[in-house]
Formats: C-alpha cells, structure tokens, sequence
C-alpha cells in the first residue's frame, strides 16, 4: 500500500483517468445502446473499436506521416484519421449486424445463441487481423507533438489528453443530442422501451437496429483514433481490454443509459488510475474488476439504473 | 408432440420498399433468395427432433445398454488404430486427456450452471485454476499426495463458487456475466502477480498422483497418458450420474423452473437465490476437480494455461451441443476440443475457422447440435426462447412486419 503516492500523484492521476475514463466511456456507448435496444451484450464490439485504431494506423501510413505536423495539417490530418476510424468502425458494426446477428434475430434464437455468435465474430476478427497484420504490437506515428499545456496542483495536462478528453465530451453530448432530439432518436428510445409498441406505432425496427449499431461502431470509432493518439500503438488484441472495461463501465454506470456510461466510464478510469498508484499498477485490474462487485452489490442495476428508454436516457 | 417444426416466420414476407434504385433492389433479391432458403429449411425435416423423440421414447432397459456400449467404446478409444483416423497428426493419447477429456468434464460442469440453472458464467477457468493451484501449492510447498488434494481442491473451488455467488447471484444475467467474467480475469492475474504462487512462472514439479497397486492402467506418470485419460473418464462417468440424478430430483426441476422465469419460480415457493447458489457450487466443485487432474498431468501450470479464452471455448461447447442436454454438451465439448487437433494442417486458420464456424451454427442451428428434449419442444411450438438467461422475456423475435 503506497497512499502518499494517491497523494502525491493525485493531480496526474486524475488527468490520467479522466484520459483513460473518457476512451472507456466512449466505448462503453456502443455496448449501452445495442442493449438498450436488444438486450444483447454485443460481445464484438471491442474488436470493432480495434478496426477503429486499424484504420486511423492505415490512414496515417496512407498520407505518408512521420512526424508531429502543426497549424493546419495537424487539424486535417486529426480530422481525416477521425473519420477514417469513424467510418471503418460504424460500417463493420454495420455488417457484423446483418452477418452475425440478424439472421439469429430473425429466427427468434436464445440471447445465449446471440452471445455465442458475437464471441464467434470476435474471435474471427481478431484471428483475421493477426493473420493479415501480425501478432505485434504496430506503432503510430506521433502527429501531435505533445506539449504540457497548463498544470494544475503539480499535475501536467498535456496537449493530447486534453484532446481525447474535450474529443470525447463532445461527442457524447451530441450524440445525448441525436437520441434525445431527432425522430431516429425517439425510435431507438421507443424500441429500447418496448419493442413491440414500437412496431406498432409505426418505427421501422430494423432501421433502428441499424442505427444503433452504426452509432455505437462510430462512438468506437473516436475511441479508437483517440486511443491511438494517446498511446500510439495497436495490436490484434489491442480491443480486448479497453472493450471489457468499457462493458465494465457501461454496467457500472447502469447498461442501458447513455449517461450512465459516460459516468461509468468517467468513475472506472479515475478509480482505476487511482487504485494503480496505491496498489502498483499490476494490480489496476483487479482492482476496476473489484469495485464493479462492490458497486453492483449495493446498486445492482448501475449507478444510475438502467433507463435508455427514459427521458434521463 | 408433432414433429413438424412450426416457423414462426411463417407469415409472409413484408413488401419490398418502393423503388429506392440499385441498393433497394439488390436488398430485396437478397430478401427473396433468404424466403426461399427458408422455405425449404421448414419443409426438410427435423431430423434430430424426430431421433431425439423416438429414443427418448425407447424402454430404459436400452438407454443403460446404449450407455454401457458408449462406455466400453470409451475405454477402448486410446488404441493406436483409433488416433490414426482421429489424430494422424499429434499424439492421440494425449490429445484425448487434453483437451479432449478436460474439455468434456468442464463442459459438464459448466452445463450445470449455464444449461440447468440457466445462470451465465463467463469465468468459469476460474474454478479450474483454483483446483490447478490447490493440487500445485499443497503438493509442492506442503507435500500433499494428490488423492488427499483431490476431495480439498473440490472443496475450495466450490467455497469459492460460493463467495463468488453469494454477493452477485441477486444480479440478473448480464450483470452476472461480466461480474464472473471479471472473477475470472481476477483470478488470473492474481496467480500472475503473487509471487507465492509463482507469478508468471507458475509452479512446476507437481508430483504425479501415486499408483494405486500394481496396475499399468493406474500408475500415474510422464510417459503414458492413459492411465490419466482413464482417471478423467471415470470422473467424467462419476459426474454424468450425478448430474442424472440431480436433473431428476426436486434440485433439477427447481433450477429448470428457475431458469425459466425465475420470479414465476419465487412466487411458486422456490427459494431461487438457495438453489442457483447450489448450481453455483456444484459447477465450481466439478471445475476444482478437472483443475486438480489437469495440474497433475500438465506438471507445470503457468497462469497462461487460465486464459479468459478457455471460458469462451468451454461456454461454447456448452451452447454448440445443446445446452442443457448432457450428451449434446458432451459432444459439443468433444467437438471443440477435437477438431483444431484433428486439422493441425490449418494450424494458423484454427481460431478464424472456430469463430466462423460458432458464427454459423448459431444462425442455422441456435438450438445448438443436440438440444434437450424441453428445448426441441419449445423450438417446435415457437416459442424461440429469448428471455432464458435473462431477467427480460422479449416474447416475439423483432421481426413484426410495420
């Protein structure tokens, strides 16, 4: 037990979590909405995030980066990569939709099937890209030069966390914006609701089926070329982690609720950086594990209760 | 009991969207070319369906003897004209202790918990590293002999299987999902961290059980594995009598109930929480019991040997055979653990075959390969069965043409 080092290191830790908090919480959206909507832990979501931190790699590789840019290029080069990892990550969120689950749907089959099916795509994905790319680790190119930007009680904020983190902020609130404020919104909410009624009042389920998963792949998206720009590598596993700990966050925070995962994620990052500097680091696993327990002992459905369906949502 | 499968996809398929240009159009044809594809499913058929109730109809005079044939071919199983189909490639009695034997034992247990109680457990390596890690300390720091491990292997892992279930079995589903999913990844990384259990070096010299007299069959060693494929099989046996007996007792229909609609079950006077604590046990004892074996005969464990993949396999094992059914689980697990051995060949396109294949079956087989016999009977009313493994029943597939 290191406490003076919680002490010590409260300040960057907590910079650091709320890093680390804010890519788990925009992982966590994709597992939050597709439960929401089908009750259905899409266990392949962490390798659609990893498709993500693929294609932002490929993207840099393709305009021919090497190093930090500045002014301009750097704001288009950041922007590009974002879109690249958005597109990749929504478009196979997409079709694992319509291969892995859809037909399962179709036929009525168990949520333990839909389960097995999303492991098996998992597995597929990540077989597929260590065959394709390798089982190392592949480094990104540094395209920011990271720069202290101010320091708060003796904790260094750096350029790239503040990125990921005000990157991460914005869109979680626009996508708060578009289910609570757009027609496609309301069905998500009303099909998260009840999907029966839905149907009868006229949403199309499976565009909203559709929409959800392209939302939760695109959220994954951000994380991942965000991720990619906080901690520059990427690997065939590298979903594995970061998408148990996003599940770990969305659960935490009540699955279900978009704020929630936003909390979830936000509280597990912190919690876990924090845990890592009383603890040692080998143990911040354990340790983010162990409160999900703790958590969900005494608030057994999430911090702030599962509610898609509700306006909260 | 009818036979005949009545889809629920029967009504017709909804009207193609108006005239939206090539996408529309591809989509449609692909729509059109899946009716017809189903179609034809729901004319073929259901041959399992028709098999399974014809046998489960037979005198149980023919079930014992059909088991005592099973048995004898299992107990011939390890000769080498045998491995030569099954295994041209690897050691086919080896391959049929691990992982052939642990596969099959784990997937019985799993089955318990995830097929009887209907409880999802995606850290069930768990209890197999804590009998792996039980056999591993006490034999090499405190100089146990295996059979004195083998009853307190049980015992802690099922200890553990209660302290893990006592404060989350309250929790519904998917929350006990990726609680037991990080009690796994817990475990794991403690064994990896502490250095009493070796860290990532695990522990090695982990004795051999002693032979039990004279006999080749029970002398335990590094050169012949089958003693040892004998020592899983006859717990392998033990376990399927004991689950017969469970299934058929007040136990098995408490859990079936409470698998079903656990609140129905409550409200019927079943203590659910009692009795998903004891599947809880019962699947962690049987975990603790292959993880002693397992230790026994690999000499060396490392924290590696208790990858979260493991608990994947066995899971789909479980599902793939027909969860809930002992021979379809048994034959899933055997399935899962035979094939990436039988084609080495395909080595490096082992797990992206596995994924694609679990990907597959689910979509044309969700019932899994042999499904119970209450399974099939809800498959042919139409029932689906969304809402087994869960807290929210959704009654009707999403499909409700708007």
């Amino acid at each position: 037990m290191h406490f003076h080092n919680l002490v010590d290191q409260f300040w960057p830790s907590t910079v650091d979590g709320l890093t680390v908090g804010a890519i788990y919480a925009l992982i966590a959206l994709g597992y939050t909405l597709v439960y929401g909507v089908l009750k259905l832990i899409n266990f392949a979501h962490s390798e659609i995030f990893m498709i993500g931190t693929f294609a932002s790699l490929f993207l840099l590789h393709g305009l021919d980066i090497k190093g930090p840019q500045a002014g301009a290029t750097l704001v288009g080069v950041l922007l590009l990569s974002l879109l690249a990892a958005m597109g990749a990550s929504g478009i196979a969120a997409v079709l694992l939709e319509r291969i892995a689950y859809r037909p399962l749907r179709r036929r009525g089959a168990s949520r333990l099937a839909a389960l097995i099916s999303a492991i098996g795509a998992s597995l597929f994905l990540q077989e597929f890209f260590a065959l394709r790319y390798g089982r190392d680790l592949l480094p990104f190119p540094r395209v920011l030069k990271k720069s202290t930007l101010f320091t708060i009680g003796g904790g260094q904020v750096r350029n790239d966390k503040m990125v990921v983190f005000l990157a991460a902020i914005i869109m979680m609130v626009v996508l708060d914006r578009f289910v609570n404020g757009t027609r496609l919104g309301r069905g998500i909410r009303a099909t998260a609701q009840d999907p029966e009624t839905a149907v009868l009042m006229g949403v199309n389920i499976d565009r909203v089926v559709v929409a959800t998963f392209a939302l939760g792949g695109m959220m994954a998206g951000v994380a991942a070329m965000l991720y990619g720009l906080r901690f520059e590598n990427t690997q065939y596993i590298a979903g594995f982690l970061p998408g148990i700990k996003a599940f770990t966050a969305a659960v935490l925070g009540g699955i279900g609720n978009i704020r929630g995962a936003l909390l979830g994620g936000l509280v597990l990052g912190l919690l876990e950086t924090y845990g890592a500097s009383v603890l040692g680091s080998q143990w911040k696993d354990v340790f983010a594990f162990a409160i999900l327990v703790v958590v969900l002992m005494f608030r057994p459905t999430g911090l702030l209760g599962e509610a898609l369906s509700r306006a909260r949502a | 009991m009818t036979t005949q499968p009545e889809d629920p996809e029967a009504a017709p398929p909804p009207p193609p969207p108006p005239e939206r240009g090539r996408l529309a159009q591809l989509t449609a044809s692909a729509d059109h070319v899946r009716e017809r594809l189903r179609g034809v499913r729901r004319n073929l058929p259901d041959i399992t369906g028709i098999v399974g109730a014809w046998w489960d109809r037979r005198p149980k005079w023919q079930h014992w003897i059909a088991m005592l044939v099973a048995l004898v071919l299992a107990v011939l199983a390890p000769a080498t004209s045998v491995g030569r189909i099954m295994a041209p490639s690897s050691d086919w009695k080896t391959i049929l202790f691990n992982p052939i034997g642990v596969y099959v034992l784990l997937a019985m247990g799993l089955n318990i918990v995830v097929g009887l109680a209907g409880l999802l457990d995606l850290g069930y390596v768990a209890f197999f590293a804590i009998g792996s890690y039980a056999l591993a300390t006490l034999a090499t720091k405190q100089h146990w002999n295996f059979w004195a491990v083998l009853p307190v292997g049980v015992v802690i892992a099922a200890a553990a299987g209660v302290i893990l279930g006592a404060p989350t079995l309250r929790l519904r589903g998917d929350y006990l999902a990726i609680v037991t999913l990080g009690f796994g990844e817990i475990i794991r990384i403690v064994a990896n961290n502490s250095n009493w259990l070796g860290g990532p070096r695990g522990i090695s010299n982990i004795p051999h059980p002693p032979a039990i007299g004279h006999i080749k069959a029970l002398t335990y060693g590094v050169l012949d594995p089958k003693p040892y494929y004998y020592l899983v099989l006859a717990m392998i046996v033990l376990v399927i009598f004991i689950v017969r007996r469970l299934e058929r007792s007040r136990v098995g229909r408490a859990w079936q109930a409470i698998g079903e609609d656990e609140d129905a079950a409550e409200l019927m006077g079943v203590p659910a929480f009692k009795f998903k604590l004891w599947a809880f046990a019962m699947g962690a004892a049987i975990g603790g019991m292959c993880g002693v074996l397992f230790a026994a005969k690999q000499i060396a464990i490392t924290p590696d040997n208790f990858q979260f993949l493991l608990s994947v396999l066995i899971l789909a094992a479980v599902v793939l055979g027909g969860s809930g059914n002992l021979p379809g689980v048994m034959l899933g697990a055997f399935l899962v653990a035979w094939l990436p051995e039988r084609f080495r060949s395909l080595q490096n396109y082992r797990f992206l075959i596995f994924g694609a294949a679990l990907v597959a079956l689910m979509i044309f087989r969700p019932q899994g390969l042999l499904p119970s016999r209450r399974r099939r009977e809800e498959m042919v009313a139409g029932e689906g069965g969304m809402g087994r493994l869960g807290a929210e029943v959704m009654e009707t597939p999403l499909e409700t043409p708007a």
